[in-house]
């Protein structure tokens, strides 16, 4: 009698036995009767015309069996015969069902990916920071892919004005918190895969140990703080970076703090940006728009490059910044190399205050006072006195305003003497941004103390128009 | 020397593309960025700026020559 030695993702088809005693004087033979004992394992260890899978190894003693005489080897008895799969480390004990097998087919069916590759993003973990406009696709692709364990970070809700870009979602989802509609669409479209979501910020409180449990993170985020922590905290995790970002027409992709086969750790984004703009300089998607299949081409990169780093098939794009113009249809690709002066991996050591996301990105300077959508209805319909100065640009302003003055951002401190000191100040842009920076100037270069920010700016107003429609 | 310009910046400069006349002595990258902080002061507020030269992230003290292709590569952050 042979023994067999059973690999722990098979063990589930053997009643959990590792070793099992088979007489027979060939592989072939034991192979056979192994299948008879335990039908289930035939799809695995048998193709239909008699051969081993191309991603099982058998060997004999310590002899691989394709260097012998393959199926026909003969096996003498007390000998050890080992089933080995073709599995990287950490898969061990993960297997595709029959059902899984059947609808990866396409994958396992590429010889560079096959079900080793599979069966890798099936045992992978990824974390999805934002599940907006590049979030979309990303997590489309990434759960129809079969990435067996996707955590999303998302604090916030669907709203109309996203439904343009954000093909995750649908009309009936719009108010629904957008961790709770992605992951109805995801299970619905792969009941393979589980998806875990934290309906919060991704913040300095939660991002250490959000970051730990997942093998790789995709940065779908839409502001800089958030993309200067994420960084940071992958650079600190030793965790992959898979990075993509929009503006307008043009897209950039690269994958940061990789590390590859010989140990070496590629650029992370402070090698590229050390520090971030000033806030409301370079403007996010609700203030200087977005074209909608833009992050549609761009988050599915996003998504190509978290396959392949998981798997390890081709060559992440590390060290390397990809960016898109939509508008010229031309892509370039930049080298990047370690700048020595990265606070995180560069020469000199980090300084506590590089911690601060939101202060150095000139978010929180000091808080102002906000007025929501909702109280500034309320204000309106009060008969109280107040002043509403709109801070957006003079064609923004022509298409659609609420009555208030006109002074374009850029013109704010000079043109002060039009804003009243006696009464209350509404200070509104876009979505909020701009009108928090005009605030923080007139406070402090003019001592202003009666500012009110509308909260998500006109478009706030109009949606909660909509909404008492 | 031509400027191929990205994001932002080309909102700064209101064009797609700058050409950096030849008379200028602009040897290095340092240089490039002098001459541009002094003409489009919100390219120095930036603070964050890439400049790529012949596809590859260039430092300050890189040389430059008349052939070269610069890029000014902006950060994004849309999501």
């Amino acid at each position: 009698m042979a023994k067999v030695f059973i690999p722990t993702p098979l063990r589930k088809f053997t009643d959990q036995q590792s070793d099992i005693a088979i007489a027979g004087a060939t592989v072939s033979e034991i192979l056979e009767q192994l299948v008879e004992r335990f039908p289930s394992l035939k799809q695995y260890l048998i193709t239909s015309d008699g051969q081993l899978p191309p991603f099982i190894n058998v060997f004999v003693g310590e002899e691989d069996i394709r260097n012998l005489q393959r199926m026909e080897t003969e096996v003498s008895s007390d000998t050890l015969v080992s089933i080995i799969p073709a599995i990287a480390g950490g898969s061990e004990g993960v297997i595709l069902s029959k059902k899984e097998l059947a609808r990866y087919d396409r994958h396992i069916t590429i010889p560079e990916f096959g079900l080793e590759g599979q069966i890798k993003l099936k045992s992978s973990k990824v974390l999805v920071i934002g599940s907006g406009g590049l979030g979309s696709p990303l997590l489309l692709y990434l759960a129809a892919a079969g990435v067996g364990h996707i955590g999303i970070v998302d604090f916030d809700s669907v709203q109309d004005s996203n439904l343009h870009r954000q093909v995750l979602f649908g009309e009936e989802e719009v108010g629904m918190p957008k961790v709770d509609a992605a992951k109805k669409k995801l299970e619905s479209l792969n009941p393979y895969i589980t998806i875990k979501v934290y309906k919060e910020r991704f913040s300095f409180k939660n991002a250490l140990s959000l970051v730990e449990e997942y093998d790789v993170v995709a940065d779908g985020t839409d502001n800089f703080p958030t993309r200067y922590l994420v960084n940071d905290v992958c650079v600190l995790k030793g965790k992959t970076n898979i990075y993509a970002s929009i503006f307008q027409f043009e897209g950039q992709v690269s994958v940061f703090n990789f590390k590859d086969r010989d140990g070496n750790i590629g650029p992370n984004y402070r090698d590229l940006y050390e520090s971030p703009p000033p806030l409301g300089l370079v403007p996010s998607c609700a203030e200087g728009g977005v074209l909608g299949v833009l992050p549609g081409i761009i988050g599915s990169m996003q998504a190509l490059e978290v396959i392949k780093v998981i798997t390890g098939v081709g060559q992440p794009l590390s060290g390397k910044l990809f960016t898109f113009d939509a508008l010229s249809f031309s892509s370039r690709t930049f080298m990047l190399k370690k700048n020595p002066s990265n606070p995180l991996t560069g020469k000199t050591s980090i300084e506590p205050s590089l911690f601060d996301y939101e202060h150095f990105c000139g978010f929180h300077n000091h808080e102002i006072k906000e007025i929501t959508a909702e109280e500034f209805r309320c204000l309106m319909g009060s008969g109280e006195d107040y002043q509403l100065v709109d801070v957006r640009e003079a064609h923004e302003y022509y298409a659609n305003n609420l009555s208030g003055i006109l002074i374009p951002m850029g013109k704010i401190l000079n043109c002060s003497h039009q804003i009243r000191r006696d009464v209350k100040v509404i200070i509104h842009c876009k979505a909020g941004g701009r009108s928090a920076r005009a605030i923080r100037s007139l406070e402090e270069e003019k001592g202003y103390e009666n500012l009110y920010n509308l909260k998500g700016g006109i478009e706030a107003v109009m949606a909660c128009k909509l909404e008492n429609a | 020397m031509n400027i191929r310009l990205f994001g932002i910046t080309k909102d700064i400069i209101g064009a797609e593309s700058l050409q950096v006349p030849n008379d200028l002595s602009i040897h290095t990258v340092r240089d490039l960025k002098h001459w541009l902080y002094a003409k489009y002061p919100d390219i120095k507020s930036l603070k964050a700026l890439a400049v790529a030269v012949d596809h590859g992230y260039a430092e300050d003290g890189d040389k430059l020559s008349p052939g070269n292709e610069i890029a000014l590569i902006p950060p994004v952050s849309g999501g």
